[in-house]
Protein backbone atom coordinates (compact mmCIF):
# COMPACT_ATOMS: atom_id res chain seq x y z
CA UNK A 1 0.00 0.00 0.00
CA UNK A 2 1.57 3.08 -1.45
CA UNK A 3 0.12 6.27 1.14
CA UNK A 4 1.87 8.61 -0.72
CA UNK A 5 -0.13 7.43 -3.99
CA UNK A 6 -3.36 8.21 -1.55
CA UNK A 7 -2.20 11.60 -0.36
CA UNK A 8 -0.71 12.86 -3.78
CA UNK A 9 -3.99 11.95 -5.89
CA UNK A 10 -7.09 12.11 -3.21
CA UNK A 11 -8.05 15.55 -4.21
CA UNK A 12 -8.87 14.24 -7.41
CA UNK A 13 -11.52 12.12 -5.78
CA UNK A 14 -12.47 15.07 -3.71
CA UNK A 15 -13.59 16.84 -6.84
CA UNK A 16 -15.14 13.78 -8.72
CA UNK A 17 -17.40 13.18 -5.28
CA UNK A 18 -18.81 16.59 -5.83
CA UNK A 19 -19.64 16.05 -9.27
CA UNK A 20 -21.17 12.53 -8.55
CA UNK A 21 -23.02 14.23 -5.50
CA UNK A 22 -23.97 17.47 -7.31
CA UNK A 23 -25.51 15.01 -10.56
CA UNK A 24 -26.78 12.04 -8.28
CA UNK A 25 -28.68 14.95 -6.15
CA UNK A 26 -29.99 16.25 -8.97
CA UNK A 27 -30.77 13.16 -10.83
CA UNK A 28 -32.39 12.06 -7.53
CA UNK A 29 -34.53 15.68 -6.88
CA UNK A 30 -36.18 15.04 -10.36
CA UNK A 31 -36.49 11.16 -10.21
CA UNK A 32 -38.88 12.01 -6.94
CA UNK A 33 -40.99 15.20 -9.16
CA UNK A 34 -40.98 12.41 -12.31
CA UNK A 35 -41.99 9.74 -10.02
CA UNK A 36 -44.65 11.57 -8.03
CA UNK A 37 -46.46 12.60 -11.11
CA UNK A 38 -46.48 9.71 -13.10
CA UNK A 39 -47.69 7.98 -9.47
CA UNK A 40 -50.43 10.40 -9.37
CA UNK A 41 -52.08 9.75 -13.08
CA UNK A 42 -51.86 6.02 -12.09
CA UNK A 43 -53.53 6.68 -8.75
CA UNK A 44 -56.26 9.04 -9.97
CA UNK A 45 -56.42 6.51 -13.12
CA UNK A 46 -56.46 9.34 -15.76
CA UNK A 47 -57.15 8.20 -18.97
CA UNK A 48 -53.93 8.18 -21.77
CA UNK A 49 -51.57 9.58 -19.02
CA UNK A 50 -51.85 6.65 -16.95
CA UNK A 51 -50.89 4.43 -20.33
CA UNK A 52 -47.92 6.43 -20.96
CA UNK A 53 -46.55 6.55 -17.46
CA UNK A 54 -47.02 2.41 -17.45
CA UNK A 55 -44.88 1.97 -20.98
CA UNK A 56 -42.86 4.83 -19.53
CA UNK A 57 -42.29 2.32 -16.26
CA UNK A 58 -41.94 -0.78 -17.99
CA UNK A 59 -39.65 0.97 -20.78
CA UNK A 60 -37.19 2.80 -18.23
CA UNK A 61 -36.89 -0.59 -15.38
CA UNK A 62 -36.37 -3.40 -18.16
CA UNK A 63 -33.79 -1.35 -19.41
CA UNK A 64 -30.00 -0.69 -18.22
CA UNK A 65 -28.59 2.48 -17.31
CA UNK A 66 -25.43 2.31 -19.46
CA UNK A 67 -27.93 1.28 -22.34
CA UNK A 68 -29.92 4.19 -21.60
CA UNK A 69 -27.03 6.53 -21.23
CA UNK A 70 -25.41 5.15 -24.48
CA UNK A 71 -28.65 6.05 -26.27
CA UNK A 72 -28.30 10.15 -24.92
CA UNK A 73 -24.60 10.22 -25.54
CA UNK A 74 -24.15 8.35 -28.62
CA UNK A 75 -27.73 7.83 -30.08
CA UNK A 76 -28.74 12.03 -30.10
CA UNK A 77 -25.91 12.94 -31.71
CA UNK A 78 -27.28 10.82 -35.19
CA UNK A 79 -30.66 12.78 -34.68
CA UNK A 80 -28.69 16.31 -34.51
CA UNK A 81 -29.37 16.65 -30.36
CA UNK A 82 -25.92 16.82 -28.71
CA UNK A 83 -25.94 16.76 -24.95
CA UNK A 84 -22.80 17.13 -22.52
CA UNK A 85 -22.08 14.24 -20.61
CA UNK A 86 -23.47 16.22 -17.20
CA UNK A 87 -26.78 16.50 -19.31
CA UNK A 88 -26.87 13.01 -19.93
CA UNK A 89 -26.05 11.59 -16.48
CA UNK A 90 -28.69 13.30 -15.11
CA UNK A 91 -31.08 12.51 -17.63
CA UNK A 92 -30.37 9.20 -17.53
CA UNK A 93 -30.76 9.08 -14.10
CA UNK A 94 -33.91 11.01 -13.78
CA UNK A 95 -35.62 8.70 -16.67
CA UNK A 96 -33.96 5.26 -14.82
CA UNK A 97 -35.38 6.78 -10.96
CA UNK A 98 -38.41 8.10 -12.11
CA UNK A 99 -40.24 4.47 -12.69
CA UNK A 100 -38.43 3.11 -9.58
CA UNK A 101 -39.64 6.33 -7.35
CA UNK A 102 -43.46 6.10 -9.61
CA UNK A 103 -43.29 2.42 -8.15
CA UNK A 104 -42.83 3.37 -4.37
CA UNK A 105 -44.71 6.41 -4.59
CA UNK A 106 -47.96 4.63 -5.58
CA UNK A 107 -47.60 1.89 -3.48
CA UNK A 108 -47.49 4.45 -0.68
CA UNK A 109 -50.65 5.98 -2.08
CA UNK A 110 -52.26 2.82 -2.28
CA UNK A 111 -51.68 1.27 1.34
CA UNK A 112 -54.46 4.19 2.09
CA UNK A 113 -57.62 2.23 3.30
CA UNK A 114 -60.20 3.61 1.42
CA UNK A 115 -62.28 3.56 4.61
CA UNK A 116 -59.95 6.42 5.93
CA UNK A 117 -60.61 8.61 2.49
CA UNK A 118 -64.40 7.59 2.48
CA UNK A 119 -64.23 9.40 5.92
CA UNK A 120 -62.12 12.54 4.62
CA UNK A 121 -64.93 12.76 1.71
CA UNK A 122 -67.86 12.58 4.53
CA UNK A 123 -66.35 15.24 6.38
CA UNK A 124 -66.64 17.73 3.12
CA UNK A 125 -62.84 17.96 2.09
CA UNK A 126 -62.50 18.31 -1.94
CA UNK A 127 -60.09 15.87 -3.55
CA UNK A 128 -57.14 17.86 -3.39
CA UNK A 129 -57.91 18.25 0.18
CA UNK A 130 -57.96 14.77 0.75
CA UNK A 131 -54.56 14.03 -1.18
CA UNK A 132 -52.37 16.74 0.98
CA UNK A 133 -53.95 16.61 4.50
CA UNK A 134 -54.83 12.77 4.47
CA UNK A 135 -53.45 10.29 1.73
CA UNK A 136 -49.94 12.08 1.02
CA UNK A 137 -48.71 12.50 4.47
CA UNK A 138 -49.26 8.71 5.33
CA UNK A 139 -48.32 7.68 2.00
CA UNK A 140 -45.33 9.42 2.14
CA UNK A 141 -44.37 7.72 5.69
CA UNK A 142 -45.01 4.02 3.85
CA UNK A 143 -43.51 5.12 0.98
CA UNK A 144 -40.19 6.29 2.60
CA UNK A 145 -38.50 2.69 3.19
CA UNK A 146 -38.79 2.16 -0.68
CA UNK A 147 -38.32 5.31 -1.67
CA UNK A 148 -35.27 5.29 0.78
CA UNK A 149 -33.91 2.42 -1.19
CA UNK A 150 -33.80 4.04 -4.15
CA UNK A 151 -32.44 6.76 -3.07
CA UNK A 152 -29.33 4.86 -2.03
CA UNK A 153 -29.57 2.56 -5.44
CA UNK A 154 -29.43 5.60 -7.84
CA UNK A 155 -26.39 7.31 -5.86
CA UNK A 156 -24.57 3.94 -6.42
CA UNK A 157 -25.93 3.87 -10.23
CA UNK A 158 -24.01 7.16 -10.82
CA UNK A 159 -20.86 5.16 -11.10
CA UNK A 160 -21.79 3.93 -15.00
CA UNK A 161 -21.82 7.72 -15.46
CA UNK A 162 -17.78 6.84 -16.61
CA UNK A 163 -19.32 5.41 -19.57
CA UNK A 164 -20.34 8.78 -21.31
CA UNK A 165 -17.27 10.91 -20.03
CA UNK A 166 -18.41 11.63 -17.10
CA UNK A 167 -15.27 12.46 -14.58
CA UNK A 168 -17.32 11.04 -11.58
CA UNK A 169 -15.10 8.61 -8.47
CA UNK A 170 -15.01 5.31 -11.17
CA UNK A 171 -13.50 7.66 -14.11
CA UNK A 172 -11.05 8.63 -11.44
CA UNK A 173 -10.41 5.57 -10.19
CA UNK A 174 -10.64 3.91 -14.26
CA UNK A 175 -7.93 6.48 -15.08
CA UNK A 176 -5.49 6.14 -11.72
CA UNK A 177 -5.37 2.23 -12.40
CA UNK A 178 -5.00 2.43 -16.13
CA UNK A 179 -1.90 5.22 -15.74
CA UNK A 180 -0.28 4.38 -12.16
CA UNK A 181 -1.05 0.44 -12.18
CA UNK A 182 -2.14 1.42 -8.75
CA UNK A 183 -5.21 -1.13 -8.37
CA UNK A 184 -5.53 -1.36 -4.60
CA UNK A 185 -4.78 2.32 -3.64
CA UNK A 186 -7.45 3.27 -6.24
CA UNK A 187 -9.99 1.39 -5.49
CA UNK A 188 -9.63 1.72 -1.65
CA UNK A 189 -9.96 5.40 -2.07
CA UNK A 190 -13.48 4.70 -4.29
CA UNK A 191 -14.74 2.54 -1.63
CA UNK A 192 -14.11 4.82 1.18
CA UNK A 193 -15.36 7.72 -0.98
CA UNK A 194 -18.55 6.25 -1.93
CA UNK A 195 -19.00 4.87 1.50
CA UNK A 196 -18.36 9.09 2.62
CA UNK A 197 -21.04 9.85 0.71
CA UNK A 198 -23.74 6.88 1.28
CA UNK A 199 -23.56 6.52 4.89
CA UNK A 200 -24.81 9.49 5.96
CA UNK A 201 -27.68 9.73 3.44
CA UNK A 202 -28.76 5.99 4.24
CA UNK A 203 -28.36 7.50 8.26
CA UNK A 204 -30.85 10.42 6.84
CA UNK A 205 -33.00 8.17 5.33
CA UNK A 206 -33.59 6.10 8.25
CA UNK A 207 -34.19 8.80 10.53
CA UNK A 208 -36.40 10.33 7.95
CA UNK A 209 -38.50 7.08 7.96
CA UNK A 210 -38.82 7.10 12.28
CA UNK A 211 -40.09 10.50 12.06
CA UNK A 212 -43.12 9.48 9.42
CA UNK A 213 -43.90 7.04 10.99
CA UNK A 214 -44.78 8.98 14.16
CA UNK A 215 -48.34 8.48 15.26
CA UNK A 216 -48.67 5.24 14.60
CA UNK A 217 -49.15 5.92 10.38
CA UNK B 1 -94.63 21.99 9.66
CA UNK B 2 -91.93 19.75 10.73
CA UNK B 3 -89.19 20.69 8.61
CA UNK B 4 -87.22 17.88 6.18
CA UNK B 5 -84.26 17.54 6.18
CA UNK B 6 -83.24 14.42 4.15
CA UNK B 7 -85.94 13.18 1.02
CA UNK B 8 -85.23 10.13 -0.48
CA UNK B 9 -88.25 8.60 -3.09
CA UNK B 10 -88.03 5.07 -4.82
CA UNK B 11 -84.07 4.65 -4.03
CA UNK B 12 -82.84 1.95 -6.02
CA UNK B 13 -79.57 0.32 -5.49
CA UNK B 14 -77.36 -2.29 -7.47
CA UNK B 15 -73.75 -3.83 -7.31
CA UNK B 16 -73.94 -5.35 -11.05
CA UNK B 17 -77.02 -7.74 -11.03
CA UNK B 18 -77.26 -8.03 -7.20
CA UNK B 19 -80.28 -5.67 -6.06
CA UNK B 20 -79.38 -4.35 -2.42
CA UNK B 21 -82.10 -1.30 -2.53
CA UNK B 22 -85.37 -1.98 -3.77
CA UNK B 23 -87.80 1.03 -3.92
CA UNK B 24 -86.89 2.93 -0.65
CA UNK B 25 -88.86 5.98 0.59
CA UNK B 26 -88.09 7.48 3.51
CA UNK B 27 -88.31 11.43 4.66
CA UNK B 28 -86.29 12.30 8.12
CA UNK B 29 -87.63 15.04 9.41
CA UNK B 30 -86.17 17.97 12.00
CA UNK B 31 -85.17 16.31 15.16
CA UNK B 32 -86.24 12.97 14.58
CA UNK B 33 -83.91 10.28 15.70
CA UNK B 34 -84.43 7.00 13.16
CA UNK B 35 -82.93 3.63 13.53
CA UNK B 36 -82.39 1.20 10.94
CA UNK B 37 -82.35 -2.73 11.57
CA UNK B 38 -82.63 -5.54 9.86
CA UNK B 39 -80.41 -8.88 9.10
CA UNK B 40 -76.55 -8.24 8.13
CA UNK B 41 -76.56 -7.83 4.59
CA UNK B 42 -80.12 -6.33 4.19
CA UNK B 43 -78.38 -3.27 2.50
CA UNK B 44 -78.71 -1.29 6.04
CA UNK B 45 -75.10 0.48 5.59
CA UNK B 46 -75.28 0.58 2.06
CA UNK B 47 -78.37 2.74 2.43
CA UNK B 48 -76.51 5.24 4.95
CA UNK B 49 -73.84 5.43 2.23
CA UNK B 50 -76.50 6.44 -0.49
CA UNK B 51 -77.57 9.50 1.88
CA UNK B 52 -74.73 11.06 1.70
CA UNK B 53 -73.07 10.24 -1.67
CA UNK B 54 -70.96 7.35 -0.89
CA UNK B 55 -72.53 5.13 -3.45
CA UNK B 56 -74.09 5.52 -6.42
CA UNK B 57 -77.64 4.83 -6.74
CA UNK B 58 -79.04 3.39 -9.87
CA UNK B 59 -82.76 4.56 -9.73
CA UNK B 60 -84.64 7.25 -7.45
CA UNK B 61 -83.38 10.66 -5.87
CA UNK B 62 -82.27 11.24 -2.33
CA UNK B 63 -82.13 15.39 -1.70
CA UNK B 64 -80.72 17.26 1.42
CA UNK B 65 -83.24 20.43 2.12
CA UNK B 66 -84.28 19.88 -1.37
CA UNK B 67 -80.71 19.75 -2.68
CA UNK B 68 -79.79 16.39 -4.79
CA UNK B 69 -77.18 14.34 -3.15
CA UNK B 70 -75.54 13.57 -6.87
CA UNK B 71 -72.42 10.25 -6.51
CA UNK B 72 -69.59 12.29 -7.68
CA UNK B 73 -70.52 15.72 -8.23
CA UNK B 74 -68.51 18.81 -7.16
CA UNK B 75 -71.89 19.95 -5.28
CA UNK B 76 -71.49 16.77 -2.82
CA UNK B 77 -68.62 18.31 -0.79
CA UNK B 78 -71.22 21.65 0.11
CA UNK B 79 -74.02 19.14 1.00
CA UNK B 80 -71.58 16.66 2.89
CA UNK B 81 -70.97 20.01 5.05
CA UNK B 82 -74.56 19.69 6.44
CA UNK B 83 -74.37 15.70 6.52
CA UNK B 84 -72.61 14.47 9.76
CA UNK B 85 -71.17 10.84 9.65
CA UNK B 86 -69.39 7.89 11.79
CA UNK B 87 -67.92 4.68 10.22
CA UNK B 88 -68.53 1.31 12.59
CA UNK B 89 -64.23 1.71 12.56
CA UNK B 90 -63.98 5.33 14.11
CA UNK B 91 -61.50 6.22 10.68
CA UNK B 92 -59.77 8.84 12.70
CA UNK B 93 -56.63 9.94 10.63
CA UNK B 94 -53.82 8.09 12.75
CA UNK B 95 -51.60 11.05 11.89
CA UNK B 96 -53.60 13.39 13.51
CA UNK B 97 -53.75 14.48 17.07
CA UNK B 98 -57.61 13.89 17.87
CA UNK B 99 -58.05 17.70 17.99
CA UNK B 100 -56.12 18.38 14.26
CA UNK B 101 -58.40 15.23 13.48
CA UNK B 102 -61.61 17.40 14.81
CA UNK B 103 -60.57 21.07 13.53
CA UNK B 104 -59.76 19.47 10.00
CA UNK B 105 -63.06 20.00 8.30
CA UNK B 106 -63.91 23.34 10.01
CA UNK B 107 -60.77 24.77 9.28
CA UNK B 108 -60.24 23.59 5.86
CA UNK B 109 -63.44 22.96 4.68
CA UNK B 110 -65.83 25.20 6.02
CA UNK B 111 -62.86 27.80 6.78
CA UNK B 112 -64.02 28.70 10.21
CA UNK B 113 -61.66 31.27 13.18
CA UNK B 114 -59.16 28.65 14.32
CA UNK B 115 -59.23 29.82 17.86
CA UNK B 116 -63.03 29.33 17.65
CA UNK B 117 -62.64 26.03 16.41
CA UNK B 118 -60.57 25.27 19.48
CA UNK B 119 -62.42 26.50 21.65
CA UNK B 120 -65.09 24.37 20.66
CA UNK B 121 -63.06 21.52 20.24
CA UNK B 122 -61.98 21.11 24.27
CA UNK B 123 -66.27 21.81 24.64
CA UNK B 124 -67.40 19.04 22.31
CA UNK B 125 -64.35 16.63 23.97
CA UNK B 126 -65.34 17.57 27.28
CA UNK B 127 -68.85 16.84 26.77
CA UNK B 128 -67.72 13.44 25.42
CA UNK B 129 -65.72 12.95 28.96
CA UNK B 130 -62.33 13.41 26.52
CA UNK B 131 -61.06 16.73 28.50
CA UNK B 132 -57.37 16.05 28.32
CA UNK B 133 -57.51 13.71 25.28
CA UNK B 134 -57.11 16.57 22.65
CA UNK B 135 -53.08 16.01 21.84
CA UNK B 136 -53.59 12.42 22.26
CA UNK B 137 -52.96 10.31 18.59
CA UNK B 138 -55.88 7.88 18.01
CA UNK B 139 -53.11 4.65 18.77
CA UNK B 140 -53.65 6.11 22.57
CA UNK B 141 -56.72 6.01 22.48
CA UNK B 142 -59.15 2.77 23.38
CA UNK B 143 -61.91 1.61 21.02
CA UNK B 144 -64.77 3.79 22.44
CA UNK B 145 -62.66 6.88 22.77
CA UNK B 146 -62.01 6.65 19.65
CA UNK B 147 -65.25 6.20 18.43
CA UNK B 148 -66.25 8.90 21.23
CA UNK B 149 -63.85 11.64 19.30
CA UNK B 150 -65.63 10.61 15.81
CA UNK B 151 -68.80 11.90 16.96
CA UNK B 152 -66.91 14.80 17.90
CA UNK B 153 -65.28 14.86 14.60
CA UNK B 154 -69.03 14.65 12.64
CA UNK B 155 -70.34 16.98 15.17
CA UNK B 156 -68.32 20.09 15.08
CA UNK B 157 -69.41 20.89 11.38
CA UNK B 158 -72.68 21.17 12.85
CA UNK B 159 -75.03 19.01 10.49
CA UNK B 160 -78.00 19.19 9.84
CA UNK B 161 -77.92 15.11 10.14
CA UNK B 162 -75.57 12.70 11.79
CA UNK B 163 -75.76 8.72 10.25
CA UNK B 164 -74.15 6.39 12.31
CA UNK B 165 -73.08 2.96 10.93
CA UNK B 166 -73.07 0.51 13.27
CA UNK B 167 -71.09 2.23 15.81
CA UNK B 168 -70.51 0.06 18.08
CA UNK B 169 -69.93 -3.32 15.87
CA UNK B 170 -66.11 -2.56 16.44
CA UNK B 171 -65.92 -2.28 20.34
CA UNK B 172 -65.64 -4.58 23.60
CA UNK B 173 -69.02 -4.77 25.15
CA UNK B 174 -67.22 -3.07 28.03
CA UNK B 175 -66.98 0.14 25.69
CA UNK B 176 -70.53 -0.11 23.88
CA UNK B 177 -72.21 1.79 26.84
CA UNK B 178 -69.96 5.04 27.12
CA UNK B 179 -70.64 5.24 22.80
CA UNK B 180 -73.97 5.09 23.31
CA UNK B 181 -74.61 7.61 26.07
CA UNK B 182 -73.39 10.02 24.31
CA UNK B 183 -75.57 9.11 20.96
CA UNK B 184 -78.45 9.40 23.63
CA UNK B 185 -77.32 12.59 25.38
CA UNK B 186 -77.73 13.94 21.74
CA UNK B 187 -80.99 12.53 20.75
CA UNK B 188 -81.89 14.47 23.92
CA UNK B 189 -80.26 17.37 22.65
CA UNK B 190 -82.73 17.47 19.48
CA UNK B 191 -79.61 16.10 16.98
CA UNK B 192 -81.64 14.84 13.85
CA UNK B 193 -79.73 11.39 13.50
CA UNK B 194 -80.44 8.41 11.56
CA UNK B 195 -78.73 5.05 12.98
CA UNK B 196 -78.09 1.71 12.31
CA UNK B 197 -77.54 -0.55 15.11
CA UNK B 198 -77.52 -4.02 16.25
CA UNK B 199 -78.38 -2.94 20.24
CA UNK B 200 -82.13 -3.44 20.07
CA UNK B 201 -82.41 -2.02 23.40
CA UNK B 202 -80.55 0.62 22.65
CA UNK B 203 -82.87 1.00 19.81
CA UNK B 204 -85.97 0.75 21.81
CA UNK B 205 -84.42 3.65 23.97
CA UNK B 206 -83.33 6.05 20.96
CA UNK B 207 -85.79 6.28 17.89
CA UNK B 208 -88.45 7.84 17.78
CA UNK B 209 -89.47 5.75 14.16
CA UNK B 210 -87.90 2.17 13.49
CA UNK B 211 -87.51 1.11 10.04
CA UNK B 212 -86.79 -2.82 9.75
CA UNK B 213 -85.23 -3.54 6.24
CA UNK B 214 -84.72 -7.00 4.75
CA UNK B 215 -83.99 -8.14 1.72
CA UNK B 216 -83.30 -4.23 0.41
CA UNK B 217 -86.87 -3.16 0.95
CA UNK B 218 -88.29 -1.69 3.92
CA UNK B 219 -90.94 -4.36 5.41
CA UNK B 220 -92.17 -2.64 8.76
CA UNK B 221 -91.87 1.05 10.53
CA UNK B 222 -93.51 2.06 13.27
CA UNK B 223 -92.35 3.72 16.83
CA UNK B 224 -90.56 1.20 18.76
CA UNK B 225 -93.20 0.56 21.08
CA UNK B 226 -95.31 -0.54 17.80
CA UNK B 227 -92.04 -2.15 16.05
CA UNK B 228 -90.77 -4.17 19.31
CA UNK B 229 -93.92 -4.97 21.65
CA UNK B 230 -95.83 -5.57 18.68
CA UNK B 231 -94.75 -6.49 15.03
CA UNK B 232 -97.26 -6.68 12.06
CA UNK B 233 -94.89 -8.59 9.99
CA UNK B 234 -93.98 -12.18 10.06
CA UNK B 235 -90.27 -10.96 9.17
CA UNK B 236 -90.28 -8.83 11.78
CA UNK B 237 -91.11 -11.63 14.21
CA UNK B 238 -88.76 -13.72 13.00
CA UNK B 239 -85.99 -11.41 13.30
CA UNK B 240 -86.75 -9.84 16.87
CA UNK B 241 -86.74 -13.39 17.81
CA UNK B 242 -83.02 -13.72 17.41
CA UNK B 243 -82.36 -11.60 19.80
CA UNK B 244 -84.39 -13.57 22.66
CA UNK B 245 -82.58 -16.54 24.10
CA UNK B 246 -85.67 -18.22 25.78
CA UNK B 247 -87.30 -21.30 24.43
Amino acid sequence: MDLTFITQHYPLYVKAAVLTVVTGTIGIVLSAIVGLICALTRYYKIPVLRTITVIYTELSRNTPLIVQLFFLYFGLPKAGIVLSSEACGIIGLTFLGGSYMSESILSGFQSIKKAQIESAESLGLTRGQIMRYVVFPRAAAAAMPAVSANIIFLLKETSVFSAVALADLMYIAKDLIGMYSSTTESLLMLVIAYLIIILPISLLCSVLERRLRRGGA
Amino acid sequence: MAETIIEVKNLHKQFGDNVILKDISISVEKGEVIVLIGPSGCGKSTFLRCLNGLEPIQGGSVTLHGEPVLYGKKSLTKIRQHIGMVFQSYDLFPHMTIAQNIALAPLKVQKRDKKEVEEETLKLLDRVGLAGKADSYPNELSGGQKQRAAIVRSLIIHPDIILLDEITAALDPEMVHEVLKVVLDLAKSGTTMMIVTHEMAFAKAVADRVIFLDGGEIVEEGTPDEFFDAPKTERAKQFLKTFTYSD
